[in-house]
């Protein structure tokens, strides 16, 4: 990029989703479907907004293009439906 | 059909991508406080790691607009942005000014002070991760009694005190305050709710766990935050014309020593300062449990 390319206000106009901070993880969540009964707290204490709930009562996904692989979605999981898993490095 | 129910509003206000460490306490917080609030937010933040969350630029991780400044003056800010929303007939939108505890208890200080007595209407939070973190862990005034730090190698002295802004904020002149904590999402929106319908100087305190500061597993950030509140070292509680309510029951406590054995910043702790800083903390919420 040259800095002509550059918009002339330091203004920031560009989403972070394009941003691959699931390039960070050295965990990864994994569902158990059988255990999970759709409370939707891992989608609610997510710190990076990569569980997606597509519509309300359908199984939470993971969002492995930015999901940082914290564990907070696993921890707080009451059911212990999410297992995190090595990533192969 | 199901009857399962979304614990928050589903409105997203965040983008994934942000840059904040993995689990940290931050982006929750502030993705909950959006749910909240809405679109018709204006957010201004200082130096800090809630400079980053937005995103590096020339990316960015909100759906509302923000304006990233200098370290000390939050509160200014604030003040201004209000000030322009209010020529133009804005009333209805709601201005949030973003800082941590060294962009609020010290260094910015005089800057929300200045806001508070003007009356700016303006919902200022303090996160609180207890130390300067964004330049890698300098102890704050906000920092707690014994937390090693860089500056504070074998624990911050118990000679100091963690600084009571909320209270330099009620003799002040604020006309809401409170105390939140993620882990507990209801009392959270709550209170960020009837903050929002009432016009004035507001200020919410919230604590903010920091994986990389208080050297802990990043998959315990929630759960620490919560024996926080369980523990009684942060009480969640609602300031309003003169009166403290608690939100959570201070009666029934955890031990401290659960919440200090999960972080490694208290990790030189011996038992009988472990057992000291229980009693100090017993002493406080006794004197607290009168005052209300
Ligand atoms: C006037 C000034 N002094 C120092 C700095 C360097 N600095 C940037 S962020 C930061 C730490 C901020 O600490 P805090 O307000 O607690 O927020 P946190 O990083 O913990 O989220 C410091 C010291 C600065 N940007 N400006
Ligand atoms: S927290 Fe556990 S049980 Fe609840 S939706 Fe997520 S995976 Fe399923
Ligand atoms: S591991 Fe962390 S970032 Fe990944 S989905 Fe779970 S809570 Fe979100
Ligand atoms: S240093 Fe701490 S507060 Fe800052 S982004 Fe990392 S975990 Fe969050
Ligand atoms: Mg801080």
């Amino acid at each position: 990029m040259n800095y002509r390319d550059l918009p002339s206000m330091p203004v920031a106009a560009q989403s972070t989703e394009s941003i691959t901070t699931g390039d960070w993880r050295t965990i990864r969540p994994v569902l158990n479907k059988d255990l999970c009964d759709r409370c939707y707290h891992c989608w609610a204490f997510c710190p990076d907004v990569s569980v997606i709930v597509e519509e309300e009562g359908s199984f939470p996904k993971v969002d492995l293009n930015h999901c940082k692989g914290c564990g907070i979605c696993s921890t707080e999981c009451s059911k212990q439906a999410i297992t995190m898993v090595r990533e192969d490095l | 059909m199901t009857d399962f129910q979304f614990p928050l509003p589903k409105e997203e206000y965040m983008y994934p991508g942000h840059s904040a460490c993995p689990g940290c306490g931050e982006p929750i917080s502030m993705r909950m406080l959006l749910k909240a609030l809405g679109p018709d937010t204006i957010m201004n933040v200082p130096a800090g790691c809630c400079a980053v969350i937005p995103g590096v630029w020339p990316t960015y991780s909100l759906k509302i607009p923000l304006i990233d400044h200098a370290f000390e003056c939050t509160g200014a800010v604030s003040s201004g942005i209000r000030a322009a929303l209010d020529h133009f007939g804005k009333e209805d939108v709601t201005v949030v000014g973003w800082a941590g505890d060294g962009g609020t208890a010290d260094i910015g200080l005089q800057s929300l002070s200045g806001a508070v007595d003007r009356g700016t209407d303006m919902l200022y939070i303090m996160y609180d991760n207890e130390a300067y973190m964004n330049t890698g862990n300098q102890c704050s005034s906000a920092t707690p009694c014994g937390a090693n730090t860089t500056t504070t190698p074998g624990g911050k002295s118990h000679q100091r005190t963690k600084k009571d802004v909320m209270k330099m904020m009620i003799a002040n002149g604020i006309v809401y305050g409170a105390s939140l904590n993620p882990a507990f999402p209801e009392d959270f929106m709550e209170k960020v709710v009837t903050a929002k319908g009432i016009r004035g100087p507001k200020f919410l305190h919230i604590l903010s766990p920091c994986p990389s500061g208080w050297k802990f597993d990043p998959r315990n950030t929630i759960k620490i935050a919560r024996l926080a509140t369980e523990t009684g070292v942060f009480p969640l509680y609602e300031y309003r014309n003169g009166e403290t309510i608690f939100t959570k029951d201070l009666k029934n406590r955890k031990p401290l020593e659960e919440y200090l054995r999960l972080q490694g910043r208290f990790k030189h702790l011996s038992q009988a300062d472990v057992e000291g800083m229980q009693r100090v903390l017993d002493e406080s919420i006794q004197k607290l449990l009168k005052e209300e």
